[in-house]
């Protein structure tokens, strides 16, 4: 009971805690200076921002041009990947972690995952989605849509509009918040793995709450948050809109789909666990074999399609951008699984299951920041490297760091998250078969610097997120481990999580 | 009376049965078990962890029968078990003091 208490407490704390951050920040004073139309819609863009209803005097007398309304093909595609990007965490991730772990912890990582899933869905609508993807300062957003607050009035039927990568075309904001939603989810249900099988329920879910408003939030609005392609109507306007984004964004870091954001962010976070939790006994001199891969192939299949979602929604429309990064997502895959599975054949002696289904997800992380930001070319390397880096991340690197990470959530997210992260530097080359990127949001021209400077952007990203994400998770399982306890007894992890942290057996006979 | 009891190969399971029939065996009980002998276990390897699995999978089978039997069950368990490799297993024989067939009570050799 007590414990209980403590939590909520927690919760509240950082719930009612939220709105001094705000009072701190300065809010630069909405902008909406050239706009004609009346009562017209603000859209901003993916990472979209928030789009606001702004009242503007009406200057001129000329035919205003309608507010834009979303294409509906763009957003049953928007729909149809929120939901795959759901399938991803339920029960995907959770049937590929499951597999992995023994018999008597199978229910508790599926909980795990099943509950941090909800819970930061929930916080996600509370705050979260305000925090990231609302107007603020470079690290962090605002707090306008505070229990989604603006984002629609279902009784007058008006629903705000978010931007997508394109000028004139916008997605009912809902549906951004929906999708984003997942994958905050997501990111912080992939940490389970590092700590599995031997962390105490409750401490896993204050880690959660901390790591998510303080390290996810952030991050997220570093990366994606801009005033969207619809803001930028005159070169004068550039400098300003411009600063007003995330930092990593201001920079021009590539991320399509979440490299930084959801990978690199999780599997630092997941080192520390592994760090902090201390391994799991017997760690090295008992088997801890995974007890189904059967499940564990299952999952792995399921993420590699609901990451079809995730890679090619985070387009925001039905366009060629989603078309390219569904390919790249499919083919950078498929390379993996096979230069993993002939990686272990010629070092281990034998090409595994686990070997494919690990080489899959490596795949998929890689392709992740690349996704709509390389062309075949890229999908061939960066895949045939995921699979064989990350080969390397769950055996040398991982004896190196000597950590009990248990589902290698560093040696498979973080590793391939920061390969995928700097190979995007280098294969969104136009001379390398990528599209490059745009230059001028003015005009959407397209171009590139050089692989070297984007390579450099790419890795300053890629450290930002390190850094940011290590020194939150180390002070949030610090903050766990002060209030519960990190670790169930040694007693209750010999016999296993789910008859002691949750009163139940997976199997029965 | 004599208890056979043998451990073999799972999958001579089937071939074992049929040749205790053949010669007239009227039932044996079967119990999956794990163990090592010479054959030794073998390592799997999960990702970076490699694990030796020291116990393998076996059958074991139990058979009562008559004294007279004996030299004919063994011979049928080691033909119908028999692999050449590694592994086969082995044929322990005891002594059986006493038989009761719970629904008559009939004992002795007529309980068989």
């Amino acid at each position: 009971m007590k414990k209980l208490i403590a939590l909520l407490a927690l919760f509240g704390a950082v719930t009612l805690g939220a709105p001094g951050i705000a009072l701190a920040q300065d809010k630069g004073a909405p902008a909406a200076t050239t706009t004609t139309v009346t009562d017209t819609v603000k859209v901003d863009a993916k990472a979209g921002t928030v789009t606001e209803t702004v009242k503007v005097e009406e200057k001129k007398e000329e035919a205003k041009p309608a507010a834009p309304s979303p294409n509906k093909g763009d957003v049953a595609w928007m729909l149809m990947s929120t939901a795959l990007v759901i399938m991803m965490s339920i029960p995907a991730l959770a049937l590929f972690y499951g597999g992995m772990v023994r018999a008597k912890n199978m229910l508790s990582v599926l909980m795990q995952v099943f509950v941090t899933f909800s819970l930061i869905t929930v916080l996600w609508c509370v705050y979260g989605y305000s925090l990231a993807f609302t107007e603020g300062n470079a690290f962090f957003g605002g707090f306008d849509r505070l229990f989604l607050s603006g984002a629609l009035d279902a009784g007058k039927g008006e629903f705000a509009m978010a931007a997508t990568f394109s000028k004139g075309v916008v997605i009912p904001e809902i549906v951004f918040i929906a999708f984003q939603a997942t994958f905050a989810a997501i990111t912080c249900a992939l940490i389970v793995g590092a700590f599995a099988e031997r962390i105490k329920f409750s401490a896993v879910l204050i880690f959660m709450v901390i790591w998510f408003t303080f390290a996810y939030a952030p991050i997220a609005h570093m990366v994606w948050f801009w005033m969207g392609p619809d803001a930028y109507t005159d070169p004068k306007l550039v400098d300003e809109l411009n600063a007003k984004a995330g930092m990593i964004w201001q920079w021009g870091a590539l991320d399509f789909a979440g490299g930084t954001v959801v990978h690199i962010n999780a599997g630092v976070a997941g080192l520390v666990g592994a760090y902090l939790a201390g391994k799991r006994i017997g760690w090295g001199r008992e088997a801890m074999s995974p007890h189904n891969l059967p499940l564990t192939m299952i999952g792995a299949s399921l993420l590699w399609v609901g990451w079809f979602g995730f890679n090619a929604g985070s387009a925001l429309e039905a366009g060629n951008s989603a078309a390219l990064a569904f390919l790249n997502t499919f083919l950078a895959t498929a390379c993996a699984v096979l230069s993993w599975s002939f990686g272990e054949w010629i070092f281990k002696g034998k090409p595994s299951m686990l070997g494919a289904a690990s080489g899959a997800v490596a795949g998929l992380v890689a392709i992740t920041p690349a996704a709509g930001n390389v062309g075949v070319p890229g999908a061939f390397v960066i895949g045939l490297a995921a699979g064989l880096v990350c080969l390397w991340g769950v055996n040398g690197l991982k004896r190196m760091l000597g950590a009990d990470d248990s589902l290698d959530v560093f040696g498979v997210h973080a590793v391939g998250g920061v390969l995928g992260a700097l190979l995007t530097g280098v294969f969104n080359a136009p001379g390398l078969g990528g599209p490059g990127f745009v230059t001028d949001w003015v005009t959407a021209a397209t171009g590139f610097s050089s692989i070297g400077e984007q390579v450099w952007v790419q890795a300053k990203a890629v450290g930002v997120t390190i850094v940011w994400s290590g020194v939150v998770a180390f002070i949030a399982y610090k903050i766990a481990d002060l209030i519960v306890g990190l670790r169930v007894t040694e007693e209750e992890e010999r016999e296993g999580l789910d008859v002691n942290s949750h009163g139940e057996t997976a199997y029965h006979g | 009376m004599k208890l056979v009891t043998a451990i073999i190969k799972p999958f001579k399971l089937d071939e074992v049965r049929e040749a205790l029939s053949a010669i007239g065996v009227q039932g044996i009980t079967v119990t999956e078990v794990k163990g090592f002998g010479r054959q030794k276990g073998h390592t799997e390897l999960y990702r970076g962890a490699e694990y030796v699995v020291d116990f393998l999978p076996k059958v074991k089978i139990e058979a009562a029968i008559k004294n007279e039997m004996l030299d004919q069950v063994v011979e049928a368990i080691e033909k119908a078990a028999n692999t050449g490799k590694i592994g086969d297993g082995k044929i322990f024989v005891f002594d059986v003091e006493q038989v009761i067939r719970i629904r008559t009570g009939e004992t002795g050799a007529e309980a068989i």
